[in-house]
């Protein structure tokens, strides 16, 4: 089990982010460029001095600046997944794997056979012998992920393993990191920028935005009620802040909503684009929640369209493609927003 | 990944045919010029062979000290970071813009008998490096160190140093680092150097003339004795003392794509 | 490892590719036409260089004009620098260009076709092989003599008195290279006093002897009594007893061939002359005899 409490201070970057993961769990890190999420995992490896707080695995601290106790990164039971992979180009897939038995002091033979079991759990059986510059990006990143299994570190580190990979790969390889993360009884951190992965692959996920912890659930709860813009995006809804008296929904920044359920005080309120029906004129009937806004937005996106219009509040609303003939969404304009009070699931911040 | 095939341009080929000409006729003209009759009984007197055993101990002597104190010297200069970095880079080619005979006058004034360091040296032990061999060595080592110093300080900037990271996250201490991730990715710079450094060791004359002085037996090497031969009008001497430099040379430099790997 | 690089390499289109050469005449017509031109100077300046005469008239008229080129051993350098400030008063438009070398280099030279005017050596050996090979024009005449002397450092530290006290294996001692005069000089030393001298270094001209021994690197050197008259506060001779000592011949002769053979005829016979001679004597060489 990892119990981490990292305060970092870095020319660009404050961190200060503190999480537990038990073993055989995968939590998964997400957050922008520039959040923390590398730096963080680089803190666990050892490579960065840490300016206060702890860090523990299975009991044994690996890291306290206070007590001045740093154990250096080759004497963690660690294992990386780096992005850039950093296979070694002058070594074979074989002596890859080896590398870290080796470097633990196991004998050669022992070490080659371990590896080449590794190697085969992972599909890679014919390519002992290959050296990394002739294999594919697939491949490639099968070899790191044995080099980073194969010492049983009691924490594994992925830092964005699916991201130099193009699509296709990526859904086969994330197919085999999950199989591989499930039968890992370690502490497995995932660090990603890419939602997908987040949510295929963790049991738990932290966003981190500007070096601090924005939210903590597992991947359902995040993404049914997204705590930061930044989330909202990635998974895609409307994430409004505002103050709630009863069912009426004060938000920031100017407008009015009516809620299904009330609530009371500082809030956040998620709407579906899908919820959102748009039209040129005033819809008539109630007049609940419809408000106009200029077009400033329409973006094809395969078989839907998502328009955003700039009124108070500001709202995406997802249509069928029929529509941007129909109302003309090209030229811009006026365009009238309609939500149901059902359709706005809020919650406290 | 395969390169495309360059197309045939006939002004860059003219040039570098003119190019390899420039260097090959040279060699024509030796190989012509040379005594063909009694070359053996030249390269195999007393002298010639003195001179040649000479030439190879002393330049093989100052490539391994040019590994030896070049190496860490490099290290420092490619990874290190502190003040006066560029001056020192600046200090260690100096002697390859120098010209050789003003390289031996400034190693007489530091390690000669009155020079600032080779005066105490001489009067505390008794030991004195001019007209000896290892003012020799000196002397080539002063030259061709930094040929070893730039080359290898090159090949350690471009090598990825994230592989050393991966390395260390794997459990490798530094020497294990060293010798199982450095070491092999700096070897073709490192062989690359060596050559360089023993072949400009050869073939120095300036500051070793001045220096180590000329003895035939001590510290006539093969450089030296060509040039007493041509200076006196025995230039048959001189030609064929001159294939036998040529022919080591040669031998060399085609091992050394087998010893480096190919580049 | 960049993995998806695949992807990212730009390909050249089919058509791109099979675009013709069309060679670098129709490409780069200026670049093709300045190469070709500055190939063709470079091998007219070789061809041309050859033939033209780069000093001035050997007309076969009296004055002399022009530069006149003199090789002469380095033991004659500052004497020969005086004689050609005094010959280029006494001849206005004149100069006087000395290349300075041990004479055997300067006789290997001066076979090897250097254009020189005039070969002044320091023994006759050397003068032997430039006349031999046929490269002298007329009689070489010898113009000077010059003998041997130990040249020790200022002070004499290690109270070297006369030729056997080199033998003493604690002294180093330099001397030129025997195929170089000033070496034939010691040899002729040594073997005239009956001594066994093993020398540090054998320097290929007596400059070289000279430094040696002026920066301490050796104790002492046989050198030319002129060096030592030149050396003059920088260092003191030990002079050697006739019977020990060898003297030495010099010759002077025109080249043949010489671009400026009226100058080469006029320089002779100014170092043979009354001028030439006073200088000579004023540097401590010992007449003609």
């Amino acid at each position: 089990m990892l119990d981490a409490d990292i305060q970092l201070r870095l020319s660009r970057l404050n961190l200060d982010i503190a999480f537990t993961v038990e073993a055989g769990e995968v939590v998964a890190l997400l957050g922008p460029n520039g959040s923390g999420k590398s730096t963080t995992l680089r803190a666990l490896v050892g490579l960065l001095p840490l300016a206060g707080g702890r860090i523990v695995l299975d009991g044994t601290v690996l890291d306290d600046p206070a007590q001045h106790v740093k154990i250096p990164p080759e004497k963690r039971p660690i294992g990386l997944m780096f992005q850039d992979y950093l296979l070694f180009p002058h070594l074979s897939t074989l002596e890859n794997v080896a590398f870290g038995l080796r470097a633990k002091g196991t004998d050669k033979k022992a070490a080659r056979d371990k590896a080449s079991q590794t190697l085969a759990r992972l599909g890679l059986e014919g390519l002992a012998e290959a050296k990394p510059g002739s294999m594919s990006g697939g491949q490639q990143q099968r070899v790191a992920m044995a080099r980073a299994l194969v010492t049983d570190p009691r924490l594994l580190l992925l830092d964005e393993p699916l991201a130099a990979l193009d699509v296709s790969t990526k859904t086969d390889v994330r197919r085999l990191l999950r199989e591989v993360l499930r039968q890992s009884n370690a502490a497995n951190v995932l660090v990603t920028h890419d939602l997908l992965d987040a949510v295929a692959l963790g049991d738990r996920m932290i966003v981190i935005q500007d070096g601090e912890v924005v939210q903590t659930g597992t991947p359902a709860e995040v993404t049914a009620r997204p705590r930061s813009s930044y989330v909202a995006d990635l998974v895609g809804v409307n994430l409004l802040r505002g103050t709630a008296h009863g069912t009426i929904l004060d938000i920031d920044g100017g407008g009015k909503l009516t809620c299904a359920e009330p609530a009371t005080g500082p809030v956040l309120a998620v709407i579906a684009p899908a919820a959102v029906s748009v039209s040129r004129q005033r819809p008539e009937g109630s007049g609940e929640n419809t408000w106009p806004g200029q077009i400033s937005a329409v973006d094809l996106m395969g078989d839907r369209v998502r328009v955003r219009t700039e009124g108070t509040p500001a709202i995406t609303a997802e249509v069928p493609p029929a529509a941007v003939d129909q109302l003309k969404l090209d030229d811009g304009g006026e365009l009238w927003a309609c939500v149901s009070p059902a359709a706005i699931t809020v919650y406290p911040p | 990944m395969d390169q495309q095939k360059q197309p045939f341009n006939p002004l860059l080929a003219v040039l570098a045919a003119l190019a390899a000409l420039f260097f090959v006729f040279p060699l024509i003209g030796l190989i012509t010029g040379a005594p063909w009759g009694h070359v053996t009984d030249i390269i195999t007197s007393k002298s010639a062979l003195d001179a040649l055993k000479l030439s190879i101990i002393a330049s093989l002597s100052s490539t391994v000290i040019a590994l030896l104190f070049g190496f860490p010297l490099a290290w420092l200069l490619a990874r290190g970071n502190f003040r006066g970095k560029g001056l020192l880079r600046g200090l260690t080619t100096l002697p390859m813009v120098l010209p050789p005979v003003v390289g031996g006058i400034a190693l007489l004034l530091a390690y000669g008998r009155r020079g600032i360091i080779g005066e105490p040296l001489d009067k505390a032990t008794g030991i004195s490096l001019p007209f000896t061999l290892a003012g020799v060595i000196v002397a080539e080592s002063f030259v061709a160190m930094p040929f070893f110093v730039l080359t290898v300080e090159s090949g350690l900037r471009s090598m990825n140093r994230r592989l050393e990271d991966a390395a260390r996250s794997l459990g490798a201490g530094r020497l294990m680092v060293f010798r199982r991730v450095t070491l092999p990715l700096i070897w073709p710079s490192l062989a690359a150097g060596t050559v360089l450094t023993w072949a400009r060791a050869l073939g120095e004359f300036g500051a070793t003339i001045t220096f180590a002085g000329n003895l035939p037996g001590k510290t006539q090497t093969m450089p030296l004795a060509v040039y007493i031969s041509q200076s006196s009008g025995k230039m048959e001497e001189a030609i064929a003392l001159s294939l036998v430099l040529v022919v080591v040379s040669l031998v060399v430099m085609i091992f050394r794509r087998r010893i480096a790997g190919s580049d | 490892m960049d993995a998806g690089s695949e992807a990212d390499v730009p390909r050249l289109s089919a058509r791109a590719g099979a675009r013709s050469w069309r060679g670098p005449r129709r490409r780069h017509p200026a670049l093709f036409t300045v190469v070709c031109a500055a190939i063709a100077a470079l091998v007219l300046a070789a061809c041309s260089s050859s033939t033209s005469t780069p000093s001035a008239s050997s007309s076969g008229s009296g004055k002399v004009s022009g530069s006149v080129v003199v090789f002469a051993a380095t033991s004659l350098t500052d004497a020969f620098n005086k004689i050609g400030a005094q010959f280029e008063k006494a001849h206005p438009g004149v100069t006087v260009k000395f290349n300075y070398n041990g004479s055997s280099s300067l006789a290997t030279s001066i076979t090897q076709g250097a254009p020189a005017d005039v070969f002044a050596s320091a023994a006759p050996a050397n003068m032997k092989t430039v006349t031999d090979a046929g490269d002298a024009a007329g009689t070489p005449q010898v113009f000077t003599r010059n003998t041997g002397e130990i040249m020790v450092e200022k002070g004499n530290p290690k109270k070297i008195m006369s030729v056997k006290d080199l033998a003493n294996p604690a002294i180093k001692v330099a001397v030129c290279a025997p195929e170089v005069p000033c070496g034939a000089v010691a040899t002729a030393i040594f073997k005239n006093a009956g001594v066994t001298v093993k020398p540090v270094s054998e320097e290929t001209n007596v400059g070289g002897v000279v430094t040696k021994v002026t920066l301490g690197e050796v104790d002492a050197g046989i050198v030319y009594v002129t060096d030592v008259k030149e050396s003059e506060g920088k260092a003191i001779g030990v002079p050697i007893p006739a019977s020990q000592n060898d003297i030495t011949e010099y010759p002077i002769a025109q080249v043949k061939g010489a671009p400026n053979a009226t100058g080469a005829k006029a320089f002779i016979s100014y170092v043979l002359g009354p001028d030439g001679q006073k200088v000579l004597a004023s540097f401590g060489f010992l007449p003609p005899g």
